[in-house]
């Protein structure tokens, strides 16, 4: 399989999903802000970190920059885009996924290993997973209080538009297991069609047993799948 | 031509930052504060003469790049 990693300046996630990738054989290539052409690929991701330095707010420059806009007519004509942490800001902000992302209510950065159940595996993401599995990821971010309004809430949730959700030890989604106030504990979301995922868990941070662990390994398996 | 644009949260949406400010003027003693919005100010200056075309070239910016429609909301006043 063919993929591509989006580079802006401030992306700081990027060498991370590329070396996810690699190890799955994936053909990668990494692709800069400034390109107006995007390499032939089966999957494009939306690396996190803070591009343009979260001028304005997060994701809303590079929403505008020129791959951004190869991206949006791949995405439009059914190619894998996988957006996480910054890349889900900015797949929001570029309209590829709809609703907002908030600040934190907390207010503060979280930086730490969550828990996310997954509530749907037959989409091309979490195939791998069984349903209701509980994964360990991390999240690290200041702006991931997903909103949206009650019309899109409903066809989310009654689509399986939402593969993952905060959770805690036992599974149990609520308010204790929401750690920044995102709207029924949603930690990501797909488009209509299911090839488009914005997620603010970080899946390459858990792809290395040495490193952290394995549990985001099977996004990148799904995908293969 | 000058413009001021302000952006800030829609009423119905949560603004953490405003809230905080709020409670901390509040601790600090001035007890007939009702709330505090916090937003975002821009001073945007055209080079055109036509107020008009100005003003709603202003608003598209507005529309697709200064405020995330779906959370905010913006106001644009011409400066002096």
């Amino acid at each position: 399989m063919k993929s591509s990693v989006i580079v802006f300046p401030g992306s700081n996630c990027d060498r991370d999903v590329a070396v996810a990738l690699e190890r799955l054989q994936f053909k990668n290539s990494m692709v800069w802000h400034k390109e107006t052409e995007l390499p032939k690929s089966d999957l494009i991701v939306v690396p996190g970190g803070f591009s343009y330095g979260d001028y304005l707010r997060s994701g809303a420059i590079a929403a505008k920059s020129n791959i951004l806009s190869e991206v949006i007519s791949a995405g439009k004509k059914g190619a894998l885009v996988l957006g996480i942490c910054n890349g889900f800001q900015i797949l929001i902000e570029c309209g590829l996924l709809q609703g907002a992302l908030l600040r934190n209510s907390g207010l503060k950065f979280i930086s730490k290993d969550i828990l996310v159940k997954v509530q749907s595996n037959k989409n091309k993401f979490f195939n791998k997973y069984k349903s209701d599995e509980i994964l360990k990821l991390n999240i690290a971010h200041n702006e991931g209080n997903y909103f949206t309004n009650k019309k899109h809430l409903e066809e989310l949730e009654n689509n399986e538009l939402i593969p993952i959700k905060y959770c805690d030890e036992k599974g149990n989604i609520n308010l204790k297991s929401n750690p920044n106030g995102s709207i029924n504990n949603i930690a990501g979301i797909f488009n209509k069609n299911k090839n488009i995922l914005g997620m603010m868990p970080h899946p390459e941070r858990m792809a290395d047993k040495i490193l952290s662990g394995e549990d985001g390994l099977g996004l990148f398996l799904s995908l293969m799948n | 031509m000058k413009f001021a644009v302000t952006v800030t949260l829609k009423k119905d949406v949560l603004d953490p930052q405003g809230k905080v400010v709020g409670q901390t003027l509040k601790n600090m003693g001035i007890k007939n504060l009702n709330q505090v919005r916090q937003g975002k100010f821009f001073e945007i200056d055209m080079n055109e003469k036509d107020s008009a075309k100005a003003e709603s070239q202003v608003k598209e910016m507005c529309e697709k790049l200064l405020a995330n429609q779906i959370i905010e909301d913006f106001k644009i006043n011409k400066a002096e």
